[in-house]
């Protein structure tokens, strides 16, 4: 998975054409550290449908607010720069995140 | 046909950590199955100050990162699945998960609990955009920003003061005009300035298009309601609510006796109403929902398990 920070943020995932999922997590949320592994899983075997990149909110708190992100973990779907669908805490299970991809990208 | 294996914990907490440590010292071939992280609620917590041994800054996923290392070194297997159904109702007991089935002498449930929702308006839709139940997950998106702390006891004054280290300033909402917490962590929240309180208040409603942006606190006194607004140039604030625990027996229901609350009953050595089958820890009504009590749970029950294998198999 590509690692975005605030400066490619914009580049990678706002100005990005297609679809593209987007991993919020910080240093310190272990609930992001165990979704992880089945996240590289799911984009490995998903590549050719969206592009998959993580962002450390830790580091660009006033960009992970501007897309509306304050609770970690945090999957969100882009198509071309806009969010089409997202999941968050709780529901930010490997299962839902397959889910999301099949109903939204066809 | 699948391996029957001597027991089964279901739950990868501090209770089935110890549980799988003591039956693996014991040689019992035993299982793991945890369905997501293990650890449970103890890895989301950022000091475990009070846990007999654990060493100054112990935190949650340190702790449990070792007793894992324990488990494994004793020779218990951990797998991730997500146990759907069971069937108790052979002596060979049967737990169906996810990805698998699979079938032992004995199980010990040690499922936990998770954190209660608040239950008003507005707070799933704002889950993750301003409300949380993880401050070592989402603290410091509320870095200077203010935040309000919902419920009284242990886990929420201790968060609470967690928080002060991001926040600018943090608010101790409660339901009574004191707090149930500790004396000994009251008497540090009451010195930290950073620290304010909201008695006998409960949050009524929350609101805001896509982010947190208001709270409607209840004076349950006077009945009274306020509005808390999100300061202008923030735009947000943050709510976190620690108010108890719903047990994660839903799994269970139908198979072994549990109270109006959904905890499974035992007696003191951690026996269900069905032979052979045990509970420990967070899952089970108690006083005291500490790691300390967990692991001792855990700790009896494998005990049990074994012994009561030995008579019956």
């Amino acid at each position: 998975m590509l690692i975005v920070d605030k400066g490619t943020f914009e580049e990678e995932v706002l100005n990005a054409e297609g679809y593209v999922l987007v991993d919020y997590y910080s240093d310190g949320c272990v609930p992001c550290q165990a979704l992880l592994p089945e996240l590289e899983v799911i984009a490995e075997k998903n590549a050719d449908k969206a592009k998959f990149v993580k962002l450390n909110t830790s580091k660009a708190r006033r960009m992970a607010i501007k897309q509306k992100v304050l609770g970690l973990p945090t999957i969100t779907l882009y198509k071309n720069g806009a969010k089409v669908a997202e999941l968050t805490k709780d529901d930010a299970t490997a299962k839902n995140i397959e889910t999301m991809l099949a109903e939204n990208i066809k | 046909m699948s391996k029957i294996y001597d027991l089964i914990v279901v739950g990868a907490g501090p209770a089935g950590l110890s549980a799988a440590l003591y039956a693996g010292r014991s040689k019992l071939s035993t299982l793991v199955l945890e369905k997501s992280k293990t650890g449970g609620q103890i890895v989301i917590t950022h000091e475990v100050a009070n846990y007999p041994g654990s060493v100054r800054e112990a935190t949650g996923p340190s702790l449990i990162a070792r007793m894992v290392e324990q488990v494994t070194e004793f020779g218990a297997e951990i797998k991730a699945d997500d146990v759907i159904d069971v069937d108790f109702s052979g002596d060979i007991k049967i737990v169906k998960g996810e990805k698998e089935e699979y079938k032992a002498k004995s199980v010990i449930i040690a499922t936990g609990a998770t954190p209660r929702k608040m239950g008003c308006p507005g707070e799933a839709e704002l889950t993750g955009k301003g409300v949380s139940y993880c401050a070592t997950c989402d603290a410091d998106f509320f870095e200077d920003f203010e935040v309000f702390v919902i419920g009284g006891g242990d886990t929420a004054v201790e968060e609470a003061m967690y928080l002060t280290k991001f926040a600018r300033k943090v608010t101790i909402v409660h339901r009574r005009d004191e707090l149930r917490a500790a004396k000994s962590i009251q008497e540090k929240a009451f010195k930290n300035e950073k620290l304010a309180f909201m008695w006998d208040s409960t949050v009524e409603e929350l609101k805001g298009d896509g982010i947190l942006e208001t709270a409607v606190f209840r004076n349950l006194k006077t009945g009274e309601l306020t509005e808390h607004h999100a300061d202008e140039e923030d735009g947000t604030f943050g709510l976190f609510a620690f108010v108890g625990y719903i047990p994660h027996s839903d799994t269970f229901k139908g198979h072994v006796e549990m109270d109006d609350w959904g905890y499974i009953k035992t007696d003191d050595e951690m026996r269900t109403n069905i032979e052979g089958v045990f509970a420990a820890g967070d899952i089970r009504p108690k006083a005291l929902r500490q790691v300390v009590t967990a692991t001792a749970d855990g700790a009896i029950a494998a005990t049990l398990a074994e012994k009561y294998m030995e008579e019956k198999f």
